[in-house]
């Protein structure tokens, strides 16, 4: 069974004068210990999506329907002890920026220390060693001096370790990091991202890894999904996904990337911009931006299904295959 | 274009220096030290001897990460601020010393384009109103029809309906807005354009289209560029030179295609294995001992030994000089002067 199932998941907003739906019907599962992708433009609903697994959505936003299965049991449903018992202990968040995400005026101890606290019968000590092992398994060097720093004292690089390593004080099953390194220079990234990774690994912990960065997907997931106004256009292994996408989106995405062009030449762009939440096209969401859209796009949503080995939404995916071999065949 | 004086460039920035003050009141400066008072002032040593030429019909870019001073380089350029040391010449003039009067005329040569069009376009100005006011202010003897007309063709060009000329900021996009301040940029026919992280705040497809339009207008009225970004794979694509920055010193200057395919400075050739790579399984990637140390306090010698595998003694105490290389390429490293780059220990 699934770590992590989620179902036909709506999340809605009550604005002033309408409600807008940010998720629309979004379903996928995470298995124990695998590393899930989630991409998309800016406004698509992925952090919404990383939002609502820990139930962390507030007013004016709302679960509208569905359902989000941790461990067999539903997140939506939870009682607000149960919550407080499921977040930081199975489940844990890496936030986007490392400068705002901790406690100022407590100590990165004191911060470290009332998390396990609050989830483990120990006494101060036990649990001051406990934050020191964990600072050590994310390379903070001079662990035990950290303790009694405050994070101004530290660098963005420095503060995001700790804060990985506050995500694993209590050894959860899934963490979820959205844009953990895009407040980060690419160095300091990349030192970052093999950290996650060999601590997912090595610990066999769950990854929803939630970023714009193709780059970043591609080197840390094993599944990826591709999300766009609010819905799930394309899903599948990453492998394929990058080296064979089947969404034009997706497609776009891909060739819009400044190294799939020779220098100097035009890039690949796709036309007009990501529709605003109150004003989603009829039929596919896609369709004003899509080279290949129909009168059947025009008019109709495409549901999400199978071809081959990945997860399509699209009208057009079996003409566009087609179209694909016979090009192939001909070169 | 060609008919130009090639062999000249068009911006010369020699032995560029920017320091800002930390301490800057009489009591802010007085410390307590064995038993007495001094004073001293600490700085922020932003950019340091920084000697770059931009050439006519060029995009230079300099890429760096968080703090290496790129960012100050290109408003010292765009004579936003003041240097400390050192001189920017421009076409054969000296403009750092210039009064703003002097500087007016070059104004329209010289404009710039900002990282977040949220902030560098006025909300309490329509798009007309926002256009006009440069060509009004830097050809007052046009008609306001002319200026109407100006400002209808460059929106027309950057691909910005005309007839939403009487909107207001808030009504774009942040393509749009980026589209529309590079519009306010080229309303001044410009010949040099300063772009600081132009595409850095806007969506992945986004960033596709402004970029095209940067280049269309590179070709079309024969700009050229000085481009500010943290962005490897957009350097590849953008620039035909690119200049890399560490701790507000040139590490290495090189044509972009020699750079990325033979990158020499330790630092170049860890910034490129950083890159997340899209089909590349395995990340090939060089760690960096540390982080950036603060430019308050710079090292001596090497600004980079402090994070280099190659550092040595001589590197602690004497700063590299950029050294031409036999294709072209300039590098201050010592390592690369005396050839002791293991290329082994670099392909781990």
């Amino acid at each position: 069974m699934s770590l992590l199932s989620v179902r036909d998941l709506t999340v809605k907003f009550a604005m002033r004068d309408e409600t807008v739906t940010a998720l629309n019907g979004i379903s996928f599962d995470v298995a124990k210990g695998e590393r899930l992708g989630i991409v998309g433009e800016s406004g698509a609903g992925k952090s919404i999506t990383g939002f609502s697994l820990m139930n962390l959505i507030s007013r004016p936003g709302f679960v509208d329907r569905g359902e989000i299965l941790f461990d067999g049991e539903d997140v939506v449903k939870m009682s607000g002890k149960r919550l407080r018992q499921l977040r930081g202990d199975k489940m844990a968040m890496i936030f986007q920026d490392p400068m705002v995400t901790l406690n100022p005026v407590l100590t990165i101890g004191q911060q470290m220390v009332e998390t396990l606290l609050a989830h483990r019968k120990l006494s101060r000590e036990e649990a001051r060693q406990i934050a020191i092992v964990k600072l050590r398994e994310v390379y903070i060097p001079s662990p035990e001096e950290r303790l009694d720093q405050y994070p101004h004292e530290l660098s963005g690089g420095m503060r995001q370790r700790i804060i990985i390593a506050i995500a694993l004080l209590l050894d959860p099953q899934l963490i979820i990091a959205d844009e953990p390194t895009t407040a980060l220079d690419v160095t300091i990234q990349a030192d970052i991202m093999e950290l996650l990774l060999e601590l997912c690994q090595s610990n066999k912990v769950g990854l929803i890894l939630i970023t714009h960065d193709l780059g970043v997907v591609s080197q840390m997931t094993e599944r990826t999904l591709v999300m766009y106004a609010g819905r799930i256009i394309e899903a599948g292994r990453t492998r394929e996904i990058i080296n064979d996408p089947q969404h034009p989106y997706t497609q776009g995405l891909i060739n819009a990337l400044p190294q799939q062009t020779l220098p100097g030449r035009k890039l690949r762009q796709i036309p007009g911009n990501m529709p605003s939440l109150t004003n989603i096209p009829p039929g596919c969401p896609f369709n004003p931006r899509c080279e290949y859209a129909t009168d059947l796009c025009r008019t109709r949503l495409p549901e999400i299904a199978q071809y081959g080995e990945v997860q399509v939404a699209c009208h057009e995916v079996q003409r566009l295959q087609a179209e694909g071999e016979r090009q192939e065949q001909n070169a | 274009m060609k008919d130009m004086n090639v062999q000249t460039p068009l911006v010369e920035i020699k032995g560029l220096e920017k320091r800002f003050d930390l301490d800057q009141g009489f009591l802010e400066t007085l410390r307590f030290r064995d038993g007495r008072f001094t004073r001293e002032t600490r700085a922020v040593h932003a950019v340091n001897s920084v000697t770059l030429d931009v050439n006519r019909g060029e995009a230079l870019c300099v890429v760096g990460e968080s703090g290496c001073g790129k960012s100050t380089v290109a408003r010292l350029v765009a004579g936003l601020l003041t240097p400390t040391n050192g001189e920017i010449h421009y076409d054969g003039t000296r403009i750092d010393d210039k009064s703003r009067a002097e500087m007016q005329p070059l104004r329209k040569k010289i404009q710039m384009i900002f990282q977040n069009p949220y902030a560098s376009l006025n909300p309490r100005m329509t798009i007309r109103q926002a256009l006009e006011e440069p060509v009004r202010h830097h050809y007052p003897s046009y008609s306001a029809a002319e200026v109407r007309d100006k400002v209808t063709e460059v929106m027309m060009s950057v691909g910005v309906d005309p007839s939403w000329a009487k909107r207001y900021p808030h009504e774009f996009s942040g393509g749009q807005r980026q589209r529309i301040a590079i519009a306010r940029a080229l309303t001044v026919n410009p010949e040099f354009i300063i772009a600081d992280e132009p595409i850095s705040a806007l969506d992945v497809s986004i960033q596709a289209q402004v970029l095209n339009l940067m280049l269309e207008a590179k070709e079309s009225r024969g700009l050229t560029y000085l481009f500010i970004t943290h962005d490897l794979s957009v350097v590849e694509h953008f620039g035909t030179r690119v200049a890399v920055l560490y701790l507000g010193s040139v590490c290495e200057v090189a044509d972009s295609a020699t750079l990325f395919s033979n990158p020499k400075h330790p630092y170049t050739r860890a910034l490129l294995s950083a890159v997340p790579q899209l089909k590349d399984d395995r990340p090939n990637h060089i760690r960096l001992k540390g982080e950036i140390p603060t430019p308050i306090n710079l090292p001596q010698g090497c600004p980079f030994q402090s994070r280099c595998a190659f550092a040595n003694s001589r590197c602690r105490s004497e700063k590299p000089n950029a050294i031409h290389q036999p294709d072209g390429s300039l590098v201050a490293c010592h390592a690369v002067e005396e050839d002791r780059l293991d290329q082994d220990v670099i392909g781990v």
